[in-house]
């Protein structure tokens, strides 16, 4: 096993992680502000639908990108409207909004089957990326380095602003932020839109990148693993980084393991591992610091002032 | 034709259970009621787009005497069960499951329901009422693997399959031993990825396949996900179901697609003339089921003609990849010189030859 080989393997862990990623960071923003979004693989459709159809349209992939994260914003907001100014179930309107996202992009993308597109190349000039070594540095698509930007962004929002420390009394006790003049519900919409906005992104990774083109629920499942990844992340932007590109190595280990025919175990416990040994992880080390597991305390709670 | 999602289709069968059961008095003025559930979407440009294709040619050609209906995305699971029996209580006459994982499933509804006909893709279990059809792709797989072949510079080929099933093995030993037949050392390297359709997994396990020395790769997943890869990548690989050219023009070295279209309407008419009994259908290149899409420009004139020399030998009978000797991954000799693996035996085959580097 060459370094070279390694590298080129690195390559593959980079893109399986990054729509995680990036619709993970969103919903880690989502849930801070103490409320729970399960629509993120409906919004993640919708971006890629939106961001596909933009740019086969117009031939320029950043307006669908653009168009990617608006779409989800909106989606999000709808569900905003439910669960923050009609006091829905959070729960229930986010699986909602996933179904919901699964039949508006069928029914948008069924114009859309059967057409390719370009995939969109890395920002920087080939000359940069001629060998496996820089390609790692320079030859991703530009999503990559936005995800890798936006969850340390995020984690710096957070843990650094004086808006991050706002967010997260919004989220851990909102009667009490309310009480001294925070405006509740405005922050809450405007971190469910921040979150739609990052899924739109992902969604948009998956069809303008991944595999530039529109098929049915293509997202297959991505938006689950990126909640899943923010709870056992136990809220924290570094450890979603972290996590979420193990979670990635996992996956390309499994296919590394079936194709060089090193993997004894059945087919179906590899393609299971990255779920198992990601929680056992998790599990260990949110025991060993006792802080790993902390939700935000309103996560999940309607806020209803003077309610 | 109506459009079901599984979701749609709860509500409706709740709906439509509490209506009496119209079939027993239907009269010959009604139309032949025909469903099909699908594994995947219809947008998937591959397996069950190429069903759904099937099913509008059925409408297309017996227009007002049938009605069709579709549900997709069920899963290969229990889940199947309330789908296939709420079809049966909708009036359908005629249901076809089209993927492999249907097979328990379709039985054990077809016993709750003896007067309506069940046609089952890719499996082996029959009944009174339960037909079995496929297509042997393998002959397909031959002419790709004959291609794949040709082309490898480096003697290593990809196969991306979804589950170890008989109809994923015997594509995986057709490929390899066709290919085999023309460079004797090339090795096959096998991903199965657990699943039918997944786009970024797809993409992710052929990038796997191509990092470890795979120039030509072949697909048994529904998405054309893996030949935009190649064609990113500069390798080449196969449509699978369909002509998938315009997703690579480059690196679509050919395509295998499947027509079902025949065989549906072949069937309907059956049903309504009475003539339907309990079948095995198992057809080929010979009855046109299976057919290759024209070969890319790139493909050098010696690869297609071995490519059309065993095409043609399979329309004419006169060819057969699973001729042996054939060797298993062990080394052991499974088929003897001048013997042949039967369908019968093909049909329940488990094992991968020789050269096939599997997990």
């Amino acid at each position: 096993m060459t370094i070279t080989f390694i590298l080129d393997a690195l390559i593959t862990v980079i893109g399986i992680t990054t729509p995680i990623l990036l619709a993970a960071t969103g919903e880690l923003i989502v849930e801070k502000s103490g409320v729970i979004n399960l629509g993120v693989e409906g919004m993640m459709l919708v971006g890629a639908i939106a961001g596909f159809a933009v740019t086969f349209e117009t031939g320029n992939p950043w307006l669908g990108i653009l168009i990617a994260m608006v779409s989800g914003a909106v989606a999000a907001s709808i569900f905003g409207v439910m669960v923050l100014s009609l006091g829905a179930n959070q729960v229930a309107t986010g699986l909602a909004l996933t179904i919901f996202g699964i039949g508006l992009s069928s029914l948008i993308g069924s114009n859309y089957v059967g057409i390719a597109i370009d995939p969109l190349d890395s920002p920087f000039p080939d000359t940069l990326a001629l060998d496996t070594f820089w390609r790692i540095v320079f030859g991703h698509s530009p999503f990559v380095y936005f995800a890798v930007f936006l969850v340390l962004a995020t984690g710096f929002f957070l843990n650094k602003t004086r808006a991050g420390l706002v967010l997260r009394a919004v989220g851990e006790n909102d009667f009490s932020a309310h009480s001294i003049g925070y405006p509740v519900i405005r922050i809450r919409y405007l971190a469910i839109a921040f979150g739609g906005a990052a899924a739109g992104i992902a969604g948009a990774d998956f069809s303008l990148v991944i595999s530039p083109l529109w098929a049915e629920q293509m997202t297959a499942g991505r938006g689950w693993i990126a909640l899943a990844l923010v709870v056992f992340a136990g809220w924290r932007a570094g450890r979603l980084l972290a996590g979420s590109y193990f979670f990635g190595v996992l996956m390309a280990l499994e296919l590394y393991a079936k194709a060089s025919g090193f993997a004894i175990l059945p087919s179906q416990f590899w393609a299971a591992m990255p779920y198992l040994i990601a929680v056992i992880v998790l599990a260990l080390l949110s025991s060993r610091d006792g802080k790993g597991g902390k939700a935000p305390a309103c996560l999940g709670k309607p806020f209803i002032p003077n309610g | 034709m109506t459009k079901f999602t599984r979701r749609d289709f709860v509500k409706t069968a709740a709906a439509a259970s509490v209506l009496p059961l119209m079939g027993a008095s239907a009269n010959a003025a009604e139309p032949l009621k025909v469903a099909y559930i699908y594994i995947g979407p219809v947008g998937d440009y591959g397996w069950t787009w190429a069903h759904d294709k099937g099913r509008k040619e059925l409408e297309a050609a017996l227009g007002s005497a049938v009605k069709t209906s579709y549900v997709e995305n069920v899963k290969e699971d229990a889940s199947a069960i309330p789908v296939l029996r709420d079809l049966a209580r909708q009036g359908n006459k005629l249901i076809f499951a089209t993927s492999f994982g249907y097979m328990d499933q379709v039985l054990e509804v077809a016993k709750e329901f003896p007067d309506v006909k069940f046609e089952h893709c890719t499996g082996f279990k029959r009944a009174d009422n339960v037909t079995t059809y496929n297509s042997r792709f393998h002959e397909g797989r031959a002419v790709t693997g004959t291609l794949a072949g040709k082309v490898s510079k480096s003697g290593v080929i990809g196969y991306l399959g979804s589950f170890k099933i008989p109809e994923v093995v015997m594509g995986v030993n057709a490929y390899t031993l066709a290919a085999q037949a023309i460079n004797p050392k090339i090795e096959t390297k096998l991903v199965m990825i657990d699943s039918w359709f997944d786009p970024a997994k797809e993409t992710s396990a052929t990038e796997t396949l191509a990092n470890l020395g795979c120039d030509v790769i072949a697909t048994h997943t529904d998405s054309p996900a893996p030949l935009q890869f190649c064609q990113k990548k500069g390798i080449f690989g196969f449509g699978q179901g369909a002509d998938m050219s315009k997703f690579a023009p480059k690196a679509q070295l050919s395509a295998i697609e499947d027509i079902w279209g025949p065989h549906y309407i072949a069937r309907a008419k059956a049903m309504i003339d009475g003539s339907w009994k309990s079948e095995d259908f198992w057809d080929g290149i010979k009855e046109g089921s299976v057919k290759i899409s024209p070969y890319n420009a790139s493909v050098p004139k010696d690869a297609q003609d071995a490519a059309n020399k065993v095409f043609e030998g399979y329309r004419a009978g006169t060819y057969d990849v699973f001729t042996g000797p054939i060797y298993d991954q062990a080394g052991t000799l499974r088929v003897k010189a001048g013997e042949k693996l039967g369908l019968g035996d093909l049909a329940t085959i488990d094992w991968y030859v020789k050269g096939v580097q599997s997990a």
